[in-house]
């Protein structure tokens, strides 16, 4: 029994004994050891860790609910949660959304995790910023290298329980020139896979190719949008569209059933190995298949959201998922299958080819007459979250592309695009056929994404305005 | 404060000196958290929680380290203190520049904000039923989804550093507000009461008491509802007057983010962003027209980003960002001003125990006009008035942006014509800024408590001062 399953086994003993046996508790106890080294100007000027143990109660006594938590894991913070939590709970009002505890389930085999990524040291990751930076070769870098360690327990009143471990490394990093950027971005369950120099010489390739940048007049475009921008779409469609609180209060674009994507195009969630295997209500998670061959199958649920809709919790609760709704974090586009579409890189964590374009979108570019290649999206808003309008800029590198070859970098541009209509049928002209595990600014939080070649992304403007 | 923790606070210091740092600080912070939401007249979440640790902050030679642990023993304190010196130990693998920090004073202190109302003591019944009222009633008035939400803060925290502070803070924060939603076939309109995120400040319940949601609930359905039928923000170049809170976004992202010094240092640059300001400008660049004075001020009583020192231990005080149109101010901390050549700091904080402090907003505002809303309008022949937030997006020079708001009005001839529904405008910072012509003197400091910023993320709490303003040829009704 892990440290963390003990300590949750614990408060739910203390709720028994102060509320009675007619409380319902479920308890987790998550330890977690983060950290991360970050760099600019070339040095590491920022280089954090921290090790936490919190402990999530939520409580529903007497037809009233409240949650609480706390980091003082001692006696007495324990204590003091189940005492506050009770106290909140009778103060209540009445709960009538209360959809009650998961029942005990068995977790999917343990996806296991790697010790030493777990215990990686800050040298190791300063190692990895210094190869990072070495080989941009000059040009000024960026970035971070980050590792994490979570170790879980989950148990409730009704003699569920479930413990288990994961571990994560990311780096992502620029490198500029004369005011134009290239990245490079990886994450993965082991920090040896992430390799300082090929990324720094990606980056930097981006950079230089970055240079001279001219100014296109907004419009529809033809693009092919590398891993990095792909990933934005991800994240964007599991918060707004495939999220099951939105759903169920008809806030989402999601009609199961309907086949309202290229048939290209298939999604899943893919938590197990990546994030702890069960939720906050203690669900099992497991692979949720969201898009089909371009037919919405599913969106993601916790009890509450699930209850609402009248279906099952898909193991998507948080902390925040009552008040936000239940996220995906693990989605994952599925590669082409074409042949003869690959570049050969098995690896793209070690694709430190030469020119603008990522080995994981080669192919797509060759096949594009005319168009833009993208690299990243940045700061992307939801103007209309039923259609899922959104509107972000471009970065880390735009350039035209006519007839299969990159011709010539161009400033960043901002975009509003509905994104479920960028991949709606007939939209979808190709799919890249190697992907790559993205990191996102929070710790267990992955994408999954090979390049994309869409027919039409609206561009509403350039740099200067 | 019957029990404090500067003994903690000074063994981790002590410790991370002992393993080899010049330089060290340390915070114990203890924070209690208390959030409510409801959806359609029922309580939807409510959750208490509590966190407890120590950061520790070392310099090594010209390099940092940061470790943090939720635990307040003596041992785990200067365990932590020489963990971070271990870690900035680290970082000399990839040095970079000499590192200095601006003088601070030892400073010895005692500060709290100020609280009528003790958010934490009021009954949950109470305001359960608060939230309960006011989303039933935008429900009952039409909204097909009424939400409404609470957040409380309450922190303490203790604050040692080797160069001799030893600073103690009770910081109590709270707000409140109601979002009302009306569906059309495909699309969603809603409106916010009193913004978009509801209204926070360094105050008690007193704060939420005033802002009057029950009475204010049936009106945003109703204009919800309205909005679905209304017309479509025309697309074109037009004059535009933006309400207080959009103004205060406007602020927040596109000046406030922009003067950040390690922004404009490019400590950022890979994620945040770096900045189009450049530190050979400062103190001649344009940036907006003579109506534009923005002060950095943390001391206006009861605004969200108001403190009595940072985190580094330097005196709130006010400073002027942009006077007459000059850019002139940063936000600054020790070892950025330092480096930038500038002799004061003052804005560096932290999201608790567990996050490294880093330069940060405060109170960033617009200093008020001459004019009233109603004055502006009068003298608009041809304008579009938007006001509440609903999107925002900027680049990562902080130079193009694009806002959405909830609701829009067509002005003509001097008065305030048809709702309008999806406005949109886009613009670059200073030729926007330059465009502003008219302001009101209708001030309000509004609270934005969700700044992102930060690898590892970090959730700031800012305030902004602002009040209507115009602006001329502003691109305005961007779709997709």
């Amino acid at each position: 029994m892990s440290a963390e399953l003990d300590l949750a086994g614990r408060v739910v003993e203390l709720v028994r004994r102060v509320a009675g046996p007619g409380a319902e508790a479920e308890v987790v106890a998550v330890h977690s050891a983060d950290a991360l080294t970050r760099f600019a100007n070339s040095a590491i000027h920022q280089n954090v860790a921290e090790a936490t143990t919190t402990v999530r109660l939520r409580l529903h006594l007497d037809g009233r609910t409240a949650g609480g938590s706390t980091t003082v894991t001692g006696i007495n913070g324990l204590e003091s949660l189940v005492e506050r939590t009770i106290a909140a709970a009778r103060l209540s009002p009445p709960d009538v959304t209360w959809p009650g505890l998961t029942p005990p389930a068995e977790l999917r085999p343990d996806a296991g995790f790697d010790e030493a990524t777990a215990a990686a040291s800050p040298q190791e990751r300063a190692d990895r910023v210094r190869d990072f930076v070495d080989a941009a070769d000059g040009l000024e870098t960026a970035g971070f290298c980050r590792t994490s360690y979570t170790s879980g327990g989950f148990a409730s009143t009704t003699g569920h329980s479930a413990q288990g471990r994961t571990a994560e490394a990311a780096m992502d990093g620029i490198a500029r020139l004369d005011g134009a950027d290239g990245v490079s971005r990886h994450a993965s369950g082991r920090l040896s896979d992430l390799r300082g120099v090929p990324m720094g010489a990606r980056a930097a390739a981006k950079a230089r190719a970055a240079g001279r940048a001219i100014e296109l007049p907004p419009g529809r475009y033809e693009v092919v949008l590398e891993p990095t921008a792909v990933s934005d779409l991800l994240s964007n469609l599991a918060t707004f569209g495939f999220n099951g609180k939105a759903f169920a209060q008809h806030q989402s674009f999601a009609q199961l059933g309907t086949q309202q994507f290229d048939e290209k195009i298939t999604i899943t969630d893919e938590p197990l190995g990546a994030i702890l295997p069960f939720d906050l209500e203690g669900t099992p998670r497991d692979t949720l298949t969201l898009i089909d061959g371009g037919t919405t199958r599913a969106v993601s649920h916790d009890r509450t959201s699930a209850a609402e809709a009248g279906t099952t919790s898909t193991g998507h609760a948080s902390a925040a998922s009552r008040s936000w709704g239940p996220i995906a974090v693990n989605l994952q586009l599925a590669a082409g299958s074409g042949s003869g579409s690959g570049s050969g890189v098995d690896d793209p964590a070690a694709d430190a080819g030469t020119g603008p374009t990522a080995s994981s979108a080669r192919a797509l570019v060759s096949g594009m007459r005319r168009g833009l290649l993208i690299t990243d999206f940045w700061y992307t808003r939801v103007l209309d979250q039923k259609s899922l309008v959104i509107t972000g800029l471009t970065r880390n590198g735009v350039w035209l592309v006519e007839d299969g070859q990159v011709t010539t970098a161009v400033g960043n541009m901002r975009f509003t695009q509905s994104y479920p209509q960028a991949l709606g049928p007939g939209a979808v002209i190709a799919v890249g056929t190697e992907s790559v595990a993205l990191p996102d600014r929070w710790s267990g939080v992955r994408f999954t994404a090979p390049a994309l070649h869409l027919s039409s992304w609206n561009l509403t403007g350039n740099a200067s305005g | 404060m019957s029990v404090d923790h500067f003994d903690e606070a000074g063994a981790a210091v002590q410790a991370a000196l002992d393993a080899g740092a010049r330089y060290a600080d340390a915070r114990v912070m203890l924070r209690r958290t208390e959030t409510m939401s409801a959806r359609d007249g029922e309580v939807e979440d409510l959750s208490s929680d509590e966190s407890a640790g120590i950061g520790v902050r070392a310099l090594v030679g010209s390099s940092w380290g940061f470790y943090a642990v939720p635990d307040l023993s003596d041992a785990a304190a200067r365990a932590a203190g020489r963990r971070a010196a271990e870690i900035a130990a680290a970082s000399a693998r990839v040095p970079g520049p000499k590192i200095d920090l601006v003088p601070a004073g030892a400073v010895t202190a005692s500060w709290a904000s100020a609280c009528e109302i003790d958010p934490l003591s009021v009954p949950l019944s109470t305001k359960g039923d608060l939230l309960v009222a006011a989303t039933a009633t935008a429900r009952d008035a039409g909204a097909d989804l009424a939400e409404g939400i609470y957040q409380i803060w309450d922190t303490r925290k203790w604050f040692a550093s080797s160069d001799g502070h030893r600073i103690d803070q009770h910081i109590r924060e709270c707000g409140a507000g109601i979002t009302a939603s009306a569906y059309g076939d495909n699309e969603i309109q809603r409106r916010s009461w009193p913004s978009h995120r509801g209204q926070y400040g360094t105050r008690g319940w007193e704060l939420v008491d005033e802002l009057a949601l029950t009475d204010n609930a049936a009106r945003m359905a109703q204009e919800a509802r309205e909005l679905l039928t209304a017309p479509l923000c025309p697309a074109g170049e037009t004059t535009l007057i933006l309400g207080g809170e959009q103004l205060a976004l406007q602020i927040h992202e596109s000046v406030g983010h922009a003067i950040e010094l390690d922004r404009i240092l490019g400590w950022e640059a890979a994620f945040a962003g770096t900045s189009w300001l450049d530190l050979n400008q400062l103190g001649s660049l344009r940036y907006g027209s003579e109506l534009m004075n923005i002060t950095i001020d943390p001391t206006i009583p009861g605004a969200l980003g108001s403190f009595g020192y940072d985190d580094e231990g330097s005196p709130a005080a006010r400073r002027d960002a942009v006077r007459n149109g000059i850019w002139v101010g940063v936000l600054a901390g020790r070892d950025s001003a330092a480096m930038a050549g500038l002799d004061y700091a003052g804005s560096v904080r932290s999201d608790g125990w567990a996050r490294l402090p880093m330069v940060r907003m405060t109170n960033v505002g617009l200093e008020p006009g001459p004019h009233t809303l109603d004055e502006i309008i009068a003298a608009t022949d041809d304008g579009i008035l938007m006001d509440i937030n609903r999107s925002w997006s900027i680049d990562d020079k902080r130079l193009n942006f694009q806002f959405g708001c909830e609701i829009g009005y067509e002005i003509k001839n001097g008065k305030r014509g048809r709702m309008l529904r999806n406005p949109t405008y886009t613009g670059i910072g200073p030729k926007f800024w330059q465009s502003m012509d008219m302001l009101s003197s209708e001030s309000i400091a509004w609270g934005t408590p969700n700044c992102g910023k930060g690898q590892p993320g970090q959730i700031g709490h800012t305030g902004h001062p602002a009040a209507p303003a115009r602006f001329t040829n502003v691109r305005v009704g961007v779709r997709g």
